[in-house]
Parts: C-alpha cells; sequence; structure tokens
C-alpha cells in the first residue's frame, strides 16, 4: 500500500491558461494514477478552486485561439469522482473570500484550521505547495 | 510526539500569509508535537530585535523551536536576533529530515 | 548517520527565485553527508539542467566573461551528482517530461527524462520528502 499523503495546496491560478491544467492538481492526478495515495487540502486562494460555475474563455492573440480553456472546478470534480482523491477546503479561508458552501462543488468536504495540524498526524508525507 | 520541520521563506512584512503558517506550527506544537520553525531568505528580515514583527516575538516565546539560516542572515547583515530565535546552518534541514520528521516548506 | 535516501521537488525556474538558492544547498549538504537524492525537477526546474546555459560577462560591473564567472544553475547540477558521488551517495535527477517538452529543455547537462510517476516512485522509496514549491 502506498504511503498516504497529505497535500496542503495554496498556489492558485498561477500559469493554469498556458498550462490548461493547475499543476499541482494535475500532477497528483497523474500521481494517483501510478499508485498514489493522496488527499488535498485547498488553502488559502486556493480554495477558490472549489467554486462552481468558474471559467474564462480560451485565449486569444491575434489569429492564435486556446482552444482548450482550464476550469479549475471541473479538475476539482475530477479529483474526487474520477481520482477518488479526497478534497477539502478550510472554512475560514472560505469565509474570508466571501465564499458560501452552497458555491462549492458537490463531494468537496470542509475542514477548519485548526483540524488542520490534528489531521497531519494520520499522514505517512505532507507535502506543502 | 512526532517531529516537524516548518521551514518559512517569506516575511510578515510582504506576505498576510506568513501568520498561518506560525499558527500552523502553534497548532502542531498544542497536537504535541516538536515542532521547529525555520526561518530562510527573505523570512529572516523579521528576527532583528528592533523588527516589528510581534507575532514572531509570541511565537518564539510559545514552545515552537525558531530558527534562523546563517547564510541568509549574512546576505541581509543581521547580526543580531531577537531573543528566542537561534542562528543556524542550512545543515539544519538535513539533519530534521535524517530524523524523520515531517518538512513542509511555505 | 547511517545513508538515507530523499525525495526531493523542485519547481523554480532558473534565474528567478532565492528558492533556488537555499535548495541548491540543501541538496549540497544532503550529498556531502553520503545520502541518496532522489530529484523531481517540475515545472521551471525543469530547465536547471540545460545544457545550453551559458554564462556572460557584466558591463554594468565592467567584469569580462572570466571576471563575472557568471553562474549556471547546469554546473551546480552537475557539481551536486559529483559532489554525491564523492560521498558515497547518489542523484538521480529526474526532468518532467511535459515540462521539458513545453520548455524546448530537452538537452541535459545531467539527469534523466521522467514523469509524475517517478516522484511517485521516489516519495515511495525515500526515508523522507521535501516539497520546495514555487510562488
Amino acid at each position: 500500500m502506498a504511503k498516504n499523503t497529505l497535500n496542503i495546496v495554496e498556489c492558485a491560478y498561477r500559469a493554469v491558461m498556458e498550462e490548461q491544467d493547475d499543476t499541482i492538481l494535475w500532477l497528483l492526478a497523474a500521481m494517483q494514477g501510478a499508485g498514489a495515495e493522496h488527499t488535498v487540502v485547498l488553502r488559502g486562494n486556493a480554495v477558490n478552486y472549489a467554486v462552481a460555475g468558474q471559467g474564462a474563455p480560451g485565449l486569444a492573440i491575434g489569429g492564435w485561439e486556446q482552444t482548450t480553456a482550464p476550469r479549475m472546478d471541473n479538475d476539482v470534480i475530477d479529483l474526487i469522482d474520477k481520482r477518488k482523491i479526497p478534497v477539502f477546503v478550510i472554512e475560514e479561508d472560505l469565509a474570508a473570500r466571501g465564499i458560501g458552501r452552497g458555491e462549492l462543488v458537490p463531494g468537496v468536504e470542509l475542514m477548519s484550521s485548526a483540524m488542520l495540524p490534528k489531521r497531519m498526524a494520520e499522514y505517512a508525507i505532507i507535502s506543502h505547495w | 510526539m512526532a517531529g516537524y520541520l516548518l521551514i518559512e521563506s517569506r516575511d510578515p512584512f510582504e506576505s498576510n500569509d506568513v501568520g498561518y503558517y506560525y499558527d500552523l506550527a502553534c497548532g502542531l506544537r498544542a497536537a504535541g508535537n516538536q515542532v521547529t520553525l525555520f526561518l530562510v531568505q527573505n523570512a529572516v528580515l523579521a528576527v532583528r530585535p528592533s523588527a516589528q514583527a510581534p507575532a514572531l516575538r509570541a511565537l518564539a516565546a510559545s514552545g515552537v523551536k525558531v530558527l534562523a539560516d546563517d547564510f541568509a542572515l549574512q546576505e541581509r547583515g543581521i547580526t543580531k536576533v531577537l531573543d528566542g530565535v537561534e542562528i543556524a546552518p542550512i545543515g539544519t534541514v538535513v539533519d530534521h529530515l535524517e530524523a524523520g520528521h515531517k518538512t513542509l516548506w511555505h | 548517520m547511517s545513508q538515507r535516501t530523499f525525495a526531493v521537488a523542485l519547481m523554480d525556474a532558473p534565474y528567478e527565485s532565492e528558492n533556488l538558492t537555499t535548495a541548491f544547498r540543501i541538496l549540497g549538504a544532503m550529498a556531502q553527508r553520503g545520502h541518496n537524492v532522489n530529484v523531481f525537477a517540475y515545472e521551471g526546474a525543469a530547465g536547471l539542467a540545460f545544457a545550453r546555459q551559458a554564462p556572460h560577462a557584466n558591463p554594468v560591473h565592467g567584469k569580462n566573461l572570466a571576471e563575472e564567472n557568471h553562474p549556471t544553475t547546469k554546473d551546480q547540477v552537475v557539481a551536486l551528482l559529483a559532489l554525491a558521488a564523492a560521498h558515497g551517495g547518489t542523484v538521480d535527477w529526474v526532468n518532467c517530461g511535459m515540462c521539458v517538452v513545453e520548455r524546448g529543455v530537452g538537452e541535459f547537462a545531467a539527469g534523466r527524462i521522467g514523469s509524475p510517476a517517478d516522484f511517485h516512485t521516489f516519495c515511495e522509496a525515500s526515508d523522507n520528502v521535501l516539497v520546495i514549491p514555487t510562488k
């Protein structure tokens, strides 16, 4: 059995348009496919990834058009439904950004900031992204 | 009791998010773990005794061991550090990894 | 201290962040102690070992090429591998394949091409893991 890893993800919307992914969520999905056992906690600005209904149109510059613009909410749903990676969001960070629980994609679980240090004991590896 | 090394590269003057990391250190300590916060890069800008960094002062008094990277201090001309902060070499990170301490970078 | 195996993930591109200075100091300390170090160079870090990096002079400071002796990260990677070997350890430096391709940095001074599966393997085989993220 793989070592269970808690991934605390805080960096948000960095290079997502040109990568057409959040590269950390992508990496974790790829590793899960290779046999890893990941859990994700979205904190800081990354809690916004769990907001349903987001996504900008593809970039267009002159004759060049992006045809596969990313959608972070779909990537979060993919982690939960397809990759079976549990995804938590830090409640206080949602509240600070005025995000209501009803705005989140299904399957995301809430975690308080006070609970995070207690949960870290359950994992063999902690990666802070 | 588990050990944690939290490496902090950001300073509280430029980043609002440093408070989260200090709180995480306190939370891990309160949960009964051995916790070390290792300040590297611009994070050491908070360690001058004259710096306006109340959260770091409180952390240094809380049971979390606070270290400051000797290279980063020298690079920035910081020769004195506030009480409760120890100057440490980069090999300290390897010490903690060797000891099996979970090591995070912020 | 007995030999350990560490997995390290890097993300920063050369010449953009102080993270790499600290990272190479940590990696150097690991190698100096004879440990095995498995590095997953992800995103911008996939360019750290790019063979076509070249030093340059510094006209602002009036230094010619030799006087400036400008660092290149590829030389730091090569030196790291040599340091590990000299102390009985190994460095497996893996550049994430898609990151290499999209950046066009597929000529390496050291290391090999790989994938996220390598980082998974590294984590499973390691005594400890250190992720150095980018911002």
